[in-house]
This record gives structure tokens, C-alpha cells and sequence, in this order.
């Protein structure tokens, strides 16, 4: 591979202001109607990092990925990405900016690279490097063999790839990714982990992300955890799952009552049934397990020690599971569309 | 800068990932870059393993990083995002055979089936003169209606299949895709139009340079605003079937009223009114005057058929005829730009 000189090399930036920070926000706000949906949240995202927003359906995700893509006025509050102000300077924000959508937004008519190229054409991308670059990304996501086909005889995997193809195709300085893997097989959501990884090796990119898949947000370098349109905790993941201080042990015994009831008696924790056996949080797991067995009079049959997972943080912070949040949430949609439907208030 | 270095082939892994100093386009290398790509393309078919294209995760050999930047907002920006809009309805029209001839259908029925059907009706009133002769020009003006709808009409297929949001982030003033998309309609509404122009000999029109040229610039000229027209709407509704349906609300009375199938002096008061109210009509008027004009038939079958509108009595020209349709056009795109510009 030629060494190429520092002065023939085509510079990524756009006339934007330096800055050391990809994303500032303040405070921003955003009601529709009386629905508050997004109530003053506040971060920062460096430059290179991959941030994510992890939360339940209906906590403000989406929302705030909109206002930052200049897509949705803020109703109050302020946020500059790359460097730009998102109600100000909407143009400089969005040549700065990638877009994967949750749906799709792919033309089915054109092919893989008539979709990338009007994409190119599109953001004024220099013609003698649209193909260059096409290729590029094309690889990257493991479709160059079929830049030919018309996207409608891909399958859904296919098409998100294509649509990340699509949002680097003028390497944007900030990625935004809005529940990239949503609906998508394993497998394919392992694959586009691997891109991510990749382009973050490879291009100065910072990415921004949302997701409620909980083993996902493991891949990011800080996460958000967003509820009821509020930022309730912010770390990286390691410190947030090491904040929460305590272990997870599970143990199957012969009699799950008497053993509950002792754990009480003995040590003071309160223990709950899960799937057939008993669970409780310790700290410091390991070192509990020998009193355990030395103290509890109740026979011990399995132990399992596990760390915290990003579940544990979300289920400490909100008080449920993302699960159980996303029920909520829709059981209460299911609410309020069967008052409409019923005329109302009653 | 040697070509050999720019190989994008699938065995270049070697090249380290994440060094922070991975090798930036320049612009000679892009320019051997097609040649690279249709290497690429025979090694692609000689390592059939590498062509797997669904499914396991790319391993992650560093493909050559190429990075291209976004300039300011200029003229030709936009310009060039016209072109591409415009470029896409063309694409698109040509992967849609179907379209081609369903929009095809209905002039053609009119034109044979109705100017056929109708003729012995008719004959007493036309002086000899053909009634397909007759409606032809009707048929050049409506034939372009229906494509151009049907181009305006992909807004909405746009809005519903997400597509539209692509558009609407990029950062190109709202008024390109809006002048994209009418002049992408405009060209493909022609094109339909160029093949009822090649029917003239079928109707007993002959087959005159100068005459054609002039039904196909009106034909443009129509197809630009019907389109304008048509996306005007189209940016206020969300679903497909209602945008059909105010379509065919709008469209028949237009296409009925506009005189294609009937001549427009000595109609009842009300529909002459009407007639002259219809955008239609001063399409309509100036095709059957172009035509008539190449046409050698009797001073009293052209008084009959071929009077034209009157404003007050007086004889509207056709170039008057021609610059209406125009500006009623650039009046529609301009709502449709504002409206365009408004949507989120």
C-alpha cells in the first residue's frame, strides 16, 4: 500500500469549529400538548465515544435522537452537535450528522448502490469519490456482491445493514442510530455490533445510539438509562453494574420456604422466589457462599453467584425490569385508546 | 501515488485496523477506482467464499477507509440534488413496466374505444371529420395527466414507505426535491405522451415535425404543472387510498369538463363557465388548435369542431393558452414548496 503525502489527503471536516465535545446538551425539553416527554435532560458526549440511551418504549429515546438530528424542535433547552447548534445552524448539524432510522427508509425500486448513490448526490458528496467510498462502506456491511439487486428482494437484516452503509456514506462526524438491532435475528444484530466496532477503529466517528436491549448496551462505551423522559443514571456500563454493590446468589434447597424464612432470621436479606428457586442480593457474593452453607439449617442442593447485569442497574434505578416497564407502558396506551374510543373522560 | 496500491481486493486484510493512520483517499486514487472496482468484480467471481452476501458477520479486515466530506450549500449542490431526484423518477419509471402500460390503458380506451363507438353518433355534427380525429388532441393533453398524477402520487408511496424522511434530513433546500420531483414527473408524464403522439397516423394526423414539437412542448408544459398540482396535494395526505381517491375526485371533472371529448362553443351556459374556469381546458384548447392546423379538412367542420375558448367573446391565443398553464404551474409549485418546506 503507497504511503499517501499529508498534503494530497482529503480533510472529513466541513468548515466546522473545533470542538473536543460531539454532542452538549442542556436541559433540553420536549412537551406535545401536555404530554412532557422529554423533561430537561443534560449530557455530554465526547468525541470517538460509543453512547448509548438505553430504556424502555415511550421513555423519550426517540424523542431526544430527533431533536438532536434537528428533526424536532426542542421546546426548550439547548443542544449542539458537532459542534452546531441544532435550532440554529440545522444545515451545518445535519452535513455533520448519519441517520439510521427505527423504520425504514430505503427506496425498494432502487438497488443497493442507487440507493447509496442518490444518498451522495444527495449530501453534495464529491463525485470522484462516491464510488470509492460506496465500495468502502458496502464491504464493510458485507454487501458489495449484491450492490445490484433492488433493495425490495432484501431481506430486513440486509436492509438495516444497508441503511448503516447508507448514514457513513458521507462520513459523518456523529452517527446516530436509533434501535439499530430492533427486530432483527441474532445473529445479524452480532454483525452489526461488529461494524461498530469496526468503524470506531477505523474513522474518527462518534456514535450515538438507542437501544432496550439490555446485552447491547454492554457494547457501549457510557450509557444513558432514560425513564419516564429523564436521564436516571449515566456511566459506563462496568461502574454502573459495580455501584449497584451487590451479587446476585441463587440457590435451589429442599424446602424454598423454610430457607427464605431463614435467610431472614440468620442474616437479615430478604430473599424472593425465582423460577424454582431462591434469589437474593449480597454483597460480595463469593465470600458469603461458605456461611451460607456453615449457617443456614436448611439443606443447599445448587448455588450460582452472578455479577450484576445491566438489568439489576435498571431494575435499581427504576424499580422494574425493561420488561415489565414496556407493559406498563403499553397497557396504559391500551388505557388511554379505549377512553378515546369510549368517548372520553368518564 | 501507484495504481497497484488501490486494489480494494478481498485478500488486502493485511492492512492494519485502527492504526489512527489508516490511508485517506486522494483524488487521483479515486479516479482509478472504477478500474479497481471491475477487477474487484472478476475476484470476486474467482473467490466464490467471498460472495457470500447475507448473513455472518464481515470479518474485520480494514477496508480501505475513504473519507469524504460534506461541502457548504451551494447552487450546484442544489442543483445536483435535483438532478438526482429527478434522476430517481426516471429510474424508477423504468423498473415500473407495469405503470407504463397501466397509465396507458385509459387514454387509449377513450381515444379507440369511446371515439370509435361514438363515431356514428356523431357524424352528422363532425362534417366528415373523424371523431377519433376529433378527441385526439384531448387524448395528447389527458395522457399526461395521468402519468403526471401518478408521479405525484409516489410523495405519498414516499411518505409511507419512510422514504421521504431520507429526503427531508438531507441537507438540500426542500424547494430541490420539489422541483426534482416535478421535472421527474414532467419527463416520464412526456415520455407516455411521446407515445400517443406515434398514434397520430392511426387517427388520420399526419405525422408533421413541426407539429409535433409543438404538442410535445405543451405536453411538457402540462405535465410540469399536473405535477406541481399533483404534489401539492399529495404533501397534505398520508395514505395512498385517499390521495386515489381525491385524484379521482379532482381529475375526472377536469378531464370531462376541459372539452377533450367535445368541442367548447355552443355549450350550456353553466359548462361553458365551467370550461373556462378548467386548468384542463387551456391545455386542451391550444393541442386541438395545433393539430387541427396540420389537418385539411372543411372551413365549416374546423368552425364547428375547432373554435376554441373565448373570454367575453374574444378568441384567447395560444400562446396566452400556453404561458396560463404556466404560471398556474409555477403558482401550485410554489404552495407545494411552501407546504413542503413546513412539514416536519
Amino acid at each position: 500500500m503507497a504511503m499517501s503525502e499529508p498534503g494530497d489527503a482529503v480533510t472529513a471536516t466541513s468548515g466546522a469549529a473545533p470542538c473536543a465535545l460531539a454532542i452538549e446538551v442542556r436541559d433540553l425539553v420536549k412537551t406535545f400538548g401536555e404530554v412532557r416527554a422529554v423533561r430537561g435532560v443534560s449530557f455530554q458526549v465526547a468525541l470517538g465515544e460509543v453512547f448509548g440511551f438505553l430504556g424502555p418504549n415511550g421513555a423519550g429515546k426517540t424523542t431526544t435522537i430527533n431533536m438532536l438530528c434537528t428533526l424536532t424542535r426542542p421546546t426548550s433547552g439547548e443542544a449542539r452537535v458537532a459542534g452546531f447548534d441544532v435550532v440554529r445552524q440545522r444545515d451545518e448539524v445535519r452535513r455533520n450528522i448519519g441517520l439510521v432510522f427505527q423504520d425504514p427508509t430505503l427506496d425498494g425500486y432502487l438497488t443497493a448502490a442507487q440507493n447509496l448513490r442518490l444518498h451522495a448526490e444527495l449530501y453534495g458528496v464529491r463525485s470522484d469519490l462516491v464510488a470509492p467510498r460506496m465500495q468502502q462502506v458496502l464491504r464493510m456491511v458485507g454487501l458489495w456482491e449484491r450492490r445490484d439487486a433492488p433493495v425490495s428482494t432484501f431481506s430486513g437484516g440486509m436492509r438495516r445493514r444497508l441503511e448503516i452503509a447508507r448514514g457513513l456514506m458521507h462520513s459523518p462526524r456523529v452517527l446516530f442510530l436509533d434501535e439499530p438491532t430492533i427486530g432483527l435475528d441474532p445473529q445479524t444484530r452480532r454483525s452489526i455490533w461488529g461494524y461498530i466496532r469496526e468503524l470506531k477503529e477505523q474513522e474518527e466517528i462518534t456514535i450515538f445510539m438507542t437501544t432496550h436491549y439490555m446485552d447491547e448496551a454492554e457494547w457501549c462505551d457510557r450509557i444513558a438509562i432514560m425513564d419516564h423522559g429523564e436521564i436516571v443514571a449515566l456511566d459506563s456500563p462496568q461502574a454502573l453494574k459495580a455501584a449497584i454493590g451487590t451479587d446476585r446468589v441463587t440457590i435451589q434447597t429442599d424446602d424454598d420456604d423454610a430457607a427464605i424464612e431463614a435467610l431472614e432470621r440468620h442474616f437479615g436479606i430478604r430473599a424472593r422466589r425465582s423460577e424454582g428457586a431462591v434469589a437474593f442480593a449480597v454483597a460480595a457474593g463469593e465470600r458469603f457462599v461458605p456461611r451460607l452453607f456453615s449457617e443456614l439449617d436448611v439443606p443447599i442442593r445448587a448455588v450460582s453467584v452472578s455479577r450484576p447485569t445491566l438489568d439489576d442497574v435498571f431494575m435499581s434505578y427504576t424499580g422494574t425490569t425493561i420488561r415489565d416497564a414496556e407493559e406498563d407502558q403499553s397497557r396504559h396506551r391500551n388505557r388511554v385508546m379505549m377512553q378515546m374510543m369510549s368517548g372520553g373522560r368518564r | 501515488m501507484s495504481e497497484h496500491g488501490t486494489e480494494p481486493t478481498a485478500t488486502h486484510s493485511a492492512q492494519a485496523p485502527g492504526d489512527g493512520s489508516a490511508p485517506v483517499a486522494t483524488a487521483d486514487r479515486a479516479a482509478s477506482a472504477d478500474r479497481a472496482a471491475s477487477v474487484d468484480r472478476h475476484a470476486a467471481a474467482d473467490h466464490p467464499a467471498d460472495g457470500r452476501a447475507d448473513g455472518a458477520p464481515h470479518a474485520a479486515a480494514g477496508h480501505p477507509v475513504v473519507r469524504v466530506s460534506v461541502p457548504e450549500r451551494s447552487l450546484s449542490s442544489e442543483l445536483r440534488a435535483i438532478r438526482i431526484v429527478w434522476r430517481r423518477e426516471l429510474i424508477r419509471y423504468r423498473t415500473d413496466r407495469m405503470r407504463m402500460v397501466t397509465t396507458l390503458v385509459q387514454p387509449l380506451l377513450f381515444l379507440f374505444v369511446l371515439g370509435a363507438g361514438l363515431n356514428r353518433l356523431s357524424s352528422a355534427g363532425t362534417h366528415g371529420v373523424d371523431l377519433m380525429t376529433f378527441i385526439y388532441p384531448g387524448i395528447l393533453a389527458i395522457s399526461v395527466l395521468f402519468t403526471a398524477m401518478f408521479s405525484a402520487a409516489s410523495i405519498v408511496w414516499d411518505r409511507e414507505f419512510g422514504f421521504l424522511r431520507e429526503m427531508m434530513v438531507a441537507p438540500v433546500r426542500r424547494s430541490s426535491i420539489v422541483v426534482g420531483k416535478c421535472l421527474g414527473g414532467a419527463t416520464v408524464a412526456s415520455i407516455q405522451g411521446i407515445v400517443v403522439i406515434c398514434l397520430a397516423g392511426a387517427v388520420h394526423v399526419p405525422y408533421d415535425p413541426l407539429m409535433i414539437i409543438e404538442v410535445f412542448a405543451l405536453q411538457l408544459l402540462l405535465a410540469f404543472s399536473i405535477t406541481a398540482f399533483g404534489v401539492m396535494v399529495a404533501v397534505r395526505i398520508r395514505q395512498m387510498q385517499s390521495f386515489m381517491g381525491v385524484m379521482q375526485m379532482i381529475i375526472t371533472p377536469m378531464f370531462f369538463i376541459s372539452g377533450a371529448l367535445f368541442p367548447v362553443s355552443g355549450l350550456p351556459t353553466w359548462l361553458g363557465v365551467l370550461n373556462r374556469f378548467d386548468p384542463l381546458a387551456y391545455a386542451v384548447d391550444p393541442m386541438r388548435r395545433i393539430v387541427f392546423s396540420h389537418l385539411s379538412i372543411s372551413p365549416l367542420a374546423r368552425a364547428a369542431l375547432d373554435r376554441g375558448i373565448t373570454w367575453f367573446g374574444w378568441r384567447v391565443p395560444t400562446l396566452l393558452e400556453a404561458a396560463t398553464v404556466v404560471a398556474l404551474g409555477l403558482i401550485m409549485l410554489t404552495i407545494a414548496i411552501v407546504e413542503f418546506s413546513t412539514i416536519d
